[in-house]
Parts: structure tokens; C-alpha cells; sequence
């Protein structure tokens, strides 16, 4: 299905080439590289390029004035010792440990709702998908910092209740929670790949749990699980690199600088203000190879607990 | 992963609609059961259908309640939890159009450009990567295929420092050359592998039938690869759309003069200018930019849902 499973597969085929293919690439590799010419020439200047210029500043000092000046491993050491990256960081892990499984947990209920012949699945789709589709802008950022302001919608709504609510966006406690749910109210792209995947398990395999008597919960367990597996991982996985370089919302929602406190500081924010707030470039680069450090050490922790719990059917 | 869910779905496949299995049959196999049997299915439906309509509404409460107050006037929103209106108040969006240095439209503008600057940049670009990498044989062919799918997943920190530097020193921050090249030199590496998987699904008789006839790679492309692959290029389209109409990360990186200002760094010019005290025109604008991709949504729900369903974006 996916650029996940495709990439395991390339690293696993064995290079054969055969005389026919062999003659074939001769006649075509011109064409080959015309056809591909944009791209390379993207993946140089605009890919390659820059990430091992950007390698070479994390080891400088660059503020973009003076020519870059070599500082060695100055800028990893003195991450070491940075206490607003460190909260950046737990900041980063909190949104990604609770809101990436909460927000798959909420997509696969929903799309288990929702499959099996339903009346208004179109329209019931359409709604839950809608909000996935505006929650990256910086319009419903906007509105977020509104429903969850001091005056805002939900105090409104707990009013009504005789309750009075807090600045939940002004308060440390509770900053990152708005946020974390607004990353649950976009369960919408999940649910559709779920809902995708779930069309594709058997009808039969049901149809035989229930003649050996299976409950609903354990044909959960034993038939939809497995078999939806290779969908979970690839959710898993694509919305854990998402979430690691969220952005616009706490950007918007913070007015840009991760308050209160730095309690909605996310690493992308503080790389923000490290290289395009104060300039300082060779920290900002750097930081970015510790966020692909993190993201490439957490991909590969997927892929190899994956083989322990990713069913695959062929 | 199981290969039905590996590829797009390819043209010959949708026509027989062996695509979309298991869902009109059984429910009405169920309709037609016994009167009991029916009678509980039909409870646990109405059941269903409860709980979605109600998560449903509670997903799309907070753009309605938006709409409603950016029709209401300020003082209303603070106090007001409910969807009713007493009046009309358009006054909102009159002074949310005119409330910064150009009115609104120029920032839609702006926007418009960049955002089709990118679909032509991306459909061109893309494509002809992917006619490459699906239909032609050249040496690093599997090395090149892998560094693609490899670029799906690396996050955009790690270039954009040294991107911005290299673009600062053209002399190109200020412009929309930033946003723009890195679409005409297929960047968007998601639609590379979207359109592969695409072509891949075309038959090959078709191009081998043209070649021998006497065309080229240049027409096969054009003549017979394109125009089966308009599903995959709708795609594209509306995803790039949304996404650059929503980007908001590059857009404030590069466009620091209000002149060049898209909707989403407008709006956000918009917020730190107003802070809290006109939230009415705050909405009526935010209202105002998400039109776009509401109506993109609107007409290209389609390609959308296979667009998610088949390769994960979102």
C-alpha cells in the first residue's frame, strides 16, 4: 500500500539483471534521465545539497552576517546543558505519546462504526473528515485559541453548568492538553486509510468466527486486528513523523513563542526561534539532525517491533 | 502488505468496480431476514447511527459556532455558545477585509499564485519523474527509487536552513520563487510515488502497442500514459492545493513584506495586530480563507478519499 512497505521490499530484493533487461536499459536510460531530470536536479539542489550543508553548519557558528565559523561538536554540547531544549523535547514527546495513539484509537473506533454496510457512510466520512483537512491551517489555530481562551467557547459551554473554567491555553497545566486535542480532532486521514483497510479483510473469515460461535470482541481481537496490522504500522508510522514536526498550531495558538511558560514550546517552534528569530543557524542545524536522528531512530524501532506484531497475509 | 492494497486502483479495475467489495450486498441480505432479526439489526443501527450523528455534530461544532460568530456581533461571541442568530451582521467581514495594510483579496491573490505556480509545478514535474521510475530501465533505477521514497519521510527542518540561506543570497526571499521551485523540481516526493503506483497499474500492451507503432517515450508519455492517469493527477491537484493554500511554515519563513503576505501569514498578521479585540472579523477572515479548500473539498471529495484510502496522504 504504501512507500513504507515498498522501501522494505527494495532493500530486501536481490539485484538480477538479465541480458534482455540489460539491452533494454541501454535504449532507454536517455530518455530515463530527461524524464527524471526536474527531479534530480531537485534532489541535488534542493535535498542532498542542503542536508549536507546544513550538516556542516551543525558544526559551526553561522549567523548568517559573518561567514560561518567551525565550533566543532560546540553546538551539540551546549544542547546538553540547554534546559528550554530539554523541555522542548519532553514537550514534543508528550504530543507525540499521547496524541499520535489517542487520535489512531479515535480513527479506528470510528471507522469500525462506520464500516460493514452503514447508511450515510458518504456523509458520515465527509464529517469526520473534514476537520483532518482545515486542522493544519492557521484558521482553525485561530479558532482553537479562541475555543479554549478564558472567555471562550468551552468556558461558555461549562458556564452553562455553573462551572467556571480556566485559561486553558493560558495555563501551563492544561496548554499542550488544547493542543493534543486538536491533533485528535483531525482523526479524519487515519479513519479513511482504516476504513480503506478494513474493506479489504475477507468477508468469510467472519462469516466462519460466527458459525464457531466467536463474540463480537473476540473477532475483534482474533480477525479484524491482525488482519488491519500492516494498516495500523503504516498510520503508526506516518503520523509519528507528522507529529514529530507539528508546527502551525502551537506557533498560532502560543502567538509564537511556546508560552505559557514553554509549556507548548514543540522542537520545531524553539528551532524556529533559534535560526529565523535570533539567527543563529548552526544551532538551528544541528537541532534539525537531532529531530532526524529522533524521527530515523523512532522509524526503526517501528519497523523492527513490527515483526513482532504486524500480520502479514501473503 | 497485502498487494490489493499496494497499488492505486488501476483504471481497468475501477470500471468493473471490483474495488470497493462488501458493502451494498450485505445490507440488503439484511434487510430481508426474519422479522426479529431485522427488528434487532434495525436497533442496532439506529443505534449507530445516534452515536455518529452525535460524535459527528460534536466534530463540527466548533466550524459552525466560527461561522455563526463571525456573524454575530463582538460583544455576542463572548457570551454565546449557541448556533442561533438573531441578526445578520456582516459588518464582520467588511472590516476584516479592509483591517490590515491591502484588503484581504491581495493575500487570496498571493495565495492563488503560489497555489497554482505549485499544481503546474507538481503535475509536470511528478509525472515525469514517475513515467521514469514506473516504465523505463536505467542504471541506479533501484538506488534512485529508494532515495524518493526515502525523501517521503525526511523532515523539512533538516534542509531549511540552508535552503533559506541559499535563497536569501539570490535574492529571493520576498518572492515566491522559494515556494515555488522546489514544486517544479518534484520536491512533493508523495506524488511521485502516487503516480508511479499509478502507472504501474496502466497495462503495458498500451505503450508497447504505441512503440510499436513508432512513438517515443516523449509522446507515449503524452499520449497515452497522461490521459489514463487523470485520476491520479486530480489527486495531486486538489492535495496541492490544500496544502499550499494551508502552508503556513515556508510562507512565513520567506514573505516578510506584507506585500507578498499569502492568506495564512496574513491571518496570522492579522491576529498579533487585533489581539483579542475584534475576534468577529478574527473569524469572518479565518472563515474567508478556509473557503477555498472547503469548496476544493466539496467537489474533489472523490479523489480525495482514494487519494487517502490508496497511499496515506492527507
Amino acid at each position: 500500500m504504501s512507500a513504507i512497505s515498498e522501501l522494505s521490499s527494495i532493500t530486501r530484493r536481490k539485484g538480477k539483471v538479465t541480458a534482455a533487461e540489460k539491452k533494454a536499459n541501454r535504449r532507454d536510460n536517455k530518455a530515463a534521465y530527461i524524464f527524471l531530470l526536474p527531479w534530480l536536479v531537485g534532489l541535488v539542489a534542493i535535498t542532498i545539497g542542503p542536508m549536507l550543508m546544513s550538516l556542516y553548519l551543525s558544526f559551526t557558528d553561522y549567523n548568517l552576517l559573518q561567514p560561518p565559523e567551525w565550533t566543532g561538536l560546540d553546538n551539540f554540547t551546549r544542547m546538553l546543558s540547554d534546559a528550554r531544549l530539554h523541555n522542548s523535547l519532553r514537550v514534543t514527546f508528550t504530543y507525540v505519546f499521547v496524541g499520535v495513539p489517542l487520535q489512531l484509537a479515535v480513527a479506528l473506533l470510528i471507522a469500525l462504526v462506520l464500516d460493514k454496510g452503514l447508511r450515510g457512510l458518504p456523509f458520515y466520512r465527509s464529517v469526520f473528515y473534514l476537520p483532518s483537512l482545515l486542522g493544519g491551517s492557521v484558521a482553525v489555530a485561530i479558532l482553537w485559541k479562541q475555543i479554549f481562551g478564558t472567555t471562550g467557547l468551552v468556558n461558555q459551554v461549562l458556564a452553562m453548568f455553573g462551572i467556571q473554567g480556566p485559561g486553558w491555553i493560558s495555563d501551563p497545566s492544561t496548554a499542550l492538553g488544547s493542543i493534543i486535542l486538536l491533533h485528535v480532532w483531525t482523526f479524519g486521514a487515519p479513519m479513511i486509510i482504516f476504513l480503506a483497510g478494513l474493506r479489504q479483510i475477507p468477508n468469510m473469515y467472519y462469516e466462519a468466527a460466527k458459525v464457531d460461535g466467536a463474540s463480537t470482541l473476540q473477532q475483534f481481537w482474533r480477525i479484524t486486528l491482525p488482519m488491519l496490522s500492516p494498516i495500523i504500522f503504516f498510520n503508526l508510522v506516518l503520523q509519528i513523523i507528522g507529529s514529530f514536526q507539528s508546527f502551525t498550531q502551537a506557533f498560532i495558538v502560543s502567538g509564537g513563542n511556546g508560552g505559557p511558560s514553554d509549556s507548548t514550546m514543540f522542537f520545531t517552534l524553539y528551532l524556529y526561534q533559534k535560526g529565523f528569530g535570533q539567527f543563529d543557524m548552526g544551532y538551528a542545524s544541528a537541532m534539525a539532525w537531532v529531530l532526524l536522528l529522533i524521527i530515523g531512530v523512532f522509524t526503526a524501532i517501528n519497523f523492527i517491533a513490527s515483526k513482532y506484531w504486524v500480520f502479514y497475509d501473503d | 502488505m497485502t498487494t490489493n492494497l499496494e497499488t492505486l486502483p488501476a483504471p481497468e479495475r475501477k470500471s468493473t468496480g471490483a474495488g470497493k467489495p462488501n458493502n451494498r450486498k450485505p445490507r440488503v441480505r439484511e434487510s430481508r431476514g426474519t422479522l426479529a432479526f431485522s427488528r434487532a439489526q434495525r436497533g442496532k443501527s439506529l443505534m449507530k447511527h445516534g452515536i455518529l450523528i452525535l460524535a459527528g455534530a460534536l466534530m463540527i461544532y466548533p466550524l459552525l459556532w466560527m461561522v455563526v460568530s463571525s456573524l454575530r456581533p463582538n460583544e455576542l461571541i463572548f457570551r454565546e455558545p449557541g448556533l442561533w442568530l438573531n441578526s445578520l451582521e456582516m459588518s464582520n467581514y467588511t472590516s476584516g477585509w479592509s483591517a490590515l495594510t491591502h484588503p484581504f483579496g491581495h493575500y487570496m491573490l498571493n495565495s492563488a499564485i503560489v497555489v497554482i505556480g505549485s499544481i503546474l509545478g507538481n503535475l509536470v514535474s511528478c509525472s515525469m519523474a514517475a513515467y521514469a521510475f514506473a516504465r523505463l530501465q536505467f542504471t541506479g533505477k533501484r538506488l534512485f527509487f529508494g532515495i524518493m521514497l526515502l525523501t517521503i519521510m525526511l523532515p523539512f527542518h533538516v534542509v531549511i536552513v540552508p535552503q533559506y540561506i541559499l535563497f536569501s543570497q539570490i535574492g529571493w526571499v520576498n518572492t515566491f520563487w522559494p515556494l515555488l521551485v522546489p514544486k517544479l523540481l518534484a520536491t512533493d516526493a508523495f506524488f511521485v510515488f502516487l503516480m508511479v503506483q499509478f502507472i504501474r497499474g496502466i497495462p503495458r500492451e498500451l505503450d508497447e502497442a504505441a512503440r510499436i507503432d513508432g512513438a517515443g517515450h516523449p509522446r507515449i508519455f503524452l499520449r497515452v500514459i497522461l490521459p489514463l492517469m487523470v485520476p491520479a493527477l486530480a489527486t495531486t491537484t486538489i492535495f496541492t492545493f490544500i496544502w499550499t493554500w494551508n502552508d503556513f511554515f515556508g510562507a512565513l519563513i520567506y514573505l516578510t513584506d506584507p506585500d507578498m503576505f499569502t492568506v495564512p501569514v496574513a491571518l496570522r498578521a492579522f491576529v498579533d495586530s487585533q489581539s483579542a479585540t475584534s475576534w468577529g472579523s478574527l473569524f469572518a477572515m479565518s472563515i474567508v480563507s478556509l473557503l477555498p479548500v472547503f469548496l476544493v473539498f466539496l467537489f474533489g471529495q472523490r479523489f480525495l478519499i482514494k487519494g487517502i484510502a490508496t497511499t496515506g496522504i492527507k
